[in-house]
């Protein structure tokens, strides 16, 4: 068990020969994920890495059952190519890219709502079922299995803190990037209602940041929650209306505030950690360890 | 990006919606010639990139072109919450019957545009009580259609010619939104005058990532040099008040080193993402920015899973041997080829940290030192 893929998922990479995309294929393959094709329009025919690589989607889903997909694919082209896998039936979307115009994203993610497809980003790291299945570009060393599992809107602090369980002795059993972007396809509460009912994750780490209202939705939902939840909220020290590095990390008028979502996090029962070093000791303590 | 309110008017006016006669002036007589065009009792409104100007003395009214010219001498070259005003907008000062307040944006959590709108203009929107405020949200592959305007104009309780005038504007609102990549089109206040809707204010901000398809606007620049900078190298680079230089890779992580700094007592005076997978020239001129900051102590902090560690020490170096830093470097050094960035490290007389908190504690008892 883990939640959104697994050991047995078939993962395309759209993008795969691009800079980027054959780099993280590689990764990909080298921690175990079953990469059935690469799509790259007009070079059709090609193998990378041992990988076919297919002109469309379409291609490739008439050699194989495709249950995800990875893009890596320039953002003023990621809508199309989105579109494509939905159309073509893919379930799960990975997408890489950042920069994908608002826009662009919020209508990717109506489609997907319409076929039915869950959609990871835009502008994640995306996700990582340890030692089963990687889509996505995470570090693979750090990644282990175990029973916690992890969600986050940023990816380098997820791997600070990833590292840090998995040096405490703490494996995982998925990770998942929400995304850094205004409109991204999953909430924190969409994949904490997964976690919940995952058998094999006993204990959830959130990694938020301040800016909209993400946190305070999901503490209403870890009110209702069986599993111990711990959490880190980056952002602390950001002054009022700058942006920082990504659109998800702006306060807006008062909404989206450090002490708000710590608050809110607290009042629902979760450890908020002070600092990201914190993480494994409170995980340790809330699950008995 | 933002736009200024004469460029998000002149936006709205192209698409057919009204707003006052108005003239830009960069002098005082430039206002008074503005003025007297106009004809009539006018508002200079000083051009700057924040709201409450009002409050700020931003905003004057005149009744004649000399008190125009005062006017605008008094805003001109001033500063209004640590904005310097280069021009001001004179406008006809309009009668205003009633207030609204009408905006179309994307709202995250929905995942859709959503129509705001409320009888209680003319304030901050967030002050507005929320059973004031109408929520309309659109589905993006239906775009606006006639019956949701008709549905937001009944709500807001509108009648008669001004109900006609509402329905033909809240679809045209909802295409500057589409058509320019809009986050937000804020019109507050939206003003009855007669039997007209006219947008005696424009608030538009344009999508960053959309710009690529959007020549027809105008460029507004709103960031510090050190800030374009960056932006040029692909790096996120923020000013902030504090003085311990940070340089980390990735937002979140970027962020948490600030939060740390902050924790153990000392103050940022920057937030650099170098990003992941930052080559060895770039992070190099990431270094430059900082130091051209002249801060006390110069805080790295890298995680490297795409960035290299054996990359970032190289970089390190080459600035070290191609002019003299001036102040404590302290890093924090752990990830891929982290072992051979360490050694690099050490050879060149640096310490690398482990841990991303007792490095930000040294800086901080260094930024103390100075």
């Amino acid at each position: 068990m883990a939640i959104i893929i697994d050991q047995n998922t078939n993962v395309i990479v759209q993008g795969a020969t691009g800079n980027q995309g054959r780099f993280h294929m590689r990764q990909m393959l080298a921690y175990g994920t079953k990469i059935v094709g690469g799509i790259s329009p007009g070079k059709g025919g090609l193998e990378v890495d041992g990988v076919k690589i297919y002109d469309t989607v379409f291609a490739a889903m008439e050699d194989h059952r495709v249950d995800a997909s990875c893009l890596f694919i320039p953002a003023p082209l990621a809508k199309d190519a989105a579109f494509e896998a939905i159309e073509a039936g893919v379930k799960v979307l990975v997408i890489i890219t950042e920069h994908i115009p608002l826009h662009d994203e919020m209508e990717i993610i109506r489609l997907a709502r319409l076929k039915g497809a869950t959609v990871i980003g835009p502008n994640t790291f995306g996700v990582v079922s340890s030692g089963k299945c990687k889509i996505g570009i995470p570090p693979n060393q750090f990644f282990v299995p175990g029973p916690v599992g992890v969600v986050a809107r940023s990816g380098t602090l997820t791997y600070e803190i990833v590292g840090n369980l998995t040096v405490g002795g703490i494996g995982q059993s998925t990770v998942v990037g929400l995304g850094g972007d205004r409109v991204v396809g999953l909430s924190f509460v969409d994949v904490l209602q997964r976690f919940e009912k995952d058998q094999e994750t006993k204990a959830v780490v959130l990694v938020g940041e301040i800016g909209g209202n993400q946190e305070e939705e999901a503490s209403l939902f870890i009110k209702k929650m069986t599993k111990p939840v711990v959490a880190y909220i980056a952002g602390k020290s950001a002054p009022p209306g700058k942006r920082m590095g990504h659109a998800g990390a702006i306060i807006e008028r008062g909404r989206g505030t450090f002490e708000g979502k710590v608050t809110a996090l607290k009042e629902a029962g979760a450890a908020v950690a002070t600092l990201p070093f914190e993480v494994p000791a409170l995980i340790k303590d809330r699950m008995g360890l | 990006m933002k736009l200024y309110e004469y460029m998000g008017k002149n936006l709205l006016s192209s698409y057919g919606i009204s707003v006052p006669r108005g003239k830009m002036a960069a002098t005082p007589g430039d206002a008074s010639s503005a003025a007297s065009e106009i004809g009539s009792e006018v508002v200079i409104k000083s051009q700057i990139l924040s709201g409450k100007r009002g409050k700020g003395g931003g905003i004057l009214f005149a009744s004649t072109p000399e008190e125009a010219g005062v006017a605008a001498a008094r805003i001109l070259g001033g500063s209004i919450q640590g904005l310097t005003v280069e021009s001001v907008l004179v406008e006809e000062k309009i009668n205003i019957e009633r207030e609204f307040y009408l905006a179309v944006t994307v709202d995250g959590s929905a995942k859709k545009p959503v129509i705001i709108a409320s009888s209680s203009g003319g304030m901050d929107i967030e002050e507005v009580p929320d059973e004031e405020i109408i929520k309309y949200h659109i589905d993006v592959f239906l775009g606006l259609q006639p019956y949701a305007a008709r549905e937001i104009t009944r709500r807001l309780g509108l009648t008669g010619p001004l109900a006609r005038e509402m329905q033909n504007m809240l679809p045209l609102l909802y295409r500057i939104f589409r058509e320019k990549d809009a986050e937000l089109v804020e019109i507050n206040p939206l003003v009855i005058s007669g039997d007209r809707l006219i947008a005696a204010d424009a608030k538009v901000t344009i999508d960053d990532d959309g710009l690529f398809r959007q020549q027809g606007l105008p460029r507004v620049e709103e960031r510090t040099e050190a800030e374009q900078k960056a932006h040029a190298l692909g790096l996120s680079y923020v000013q902030l008040e504090g003085n311990i230089a940070v340089m980390a890779n990735g937002a979140g992580i970027t962020m948490g080193t600030l939060d740390i700094i902050q924790h153990y007592g000392g103050s940022p005076s920057n937030f650099l993402d170098a990003g992941g997978g930052t080559g060895m020239e770039a992070t190099a001129k990431a270094l430059e920015i900082l130091l051209s900051t002249n801060p006390k102590v110069i805080l790295i902090n890298i995680f490297g899973g795409i960035t290299r560690c054996d990359d970032v020490a190289n970089a390190l170096i080459k600035v070290k041997n191609e002019r003299e830093i001036p102040v404590p470097v302290v890093i924090r050094l752990v990830g891929t080829n982290e072992e051979i960035g360490v050694k690099i490290l050490q050879e060149n007389g640096f310490e690398a940290y482990k841990m991303m908190h007792e490095a930000a504690a040294k800086a901080v008892e260094l930024a103390g030192q100075q």
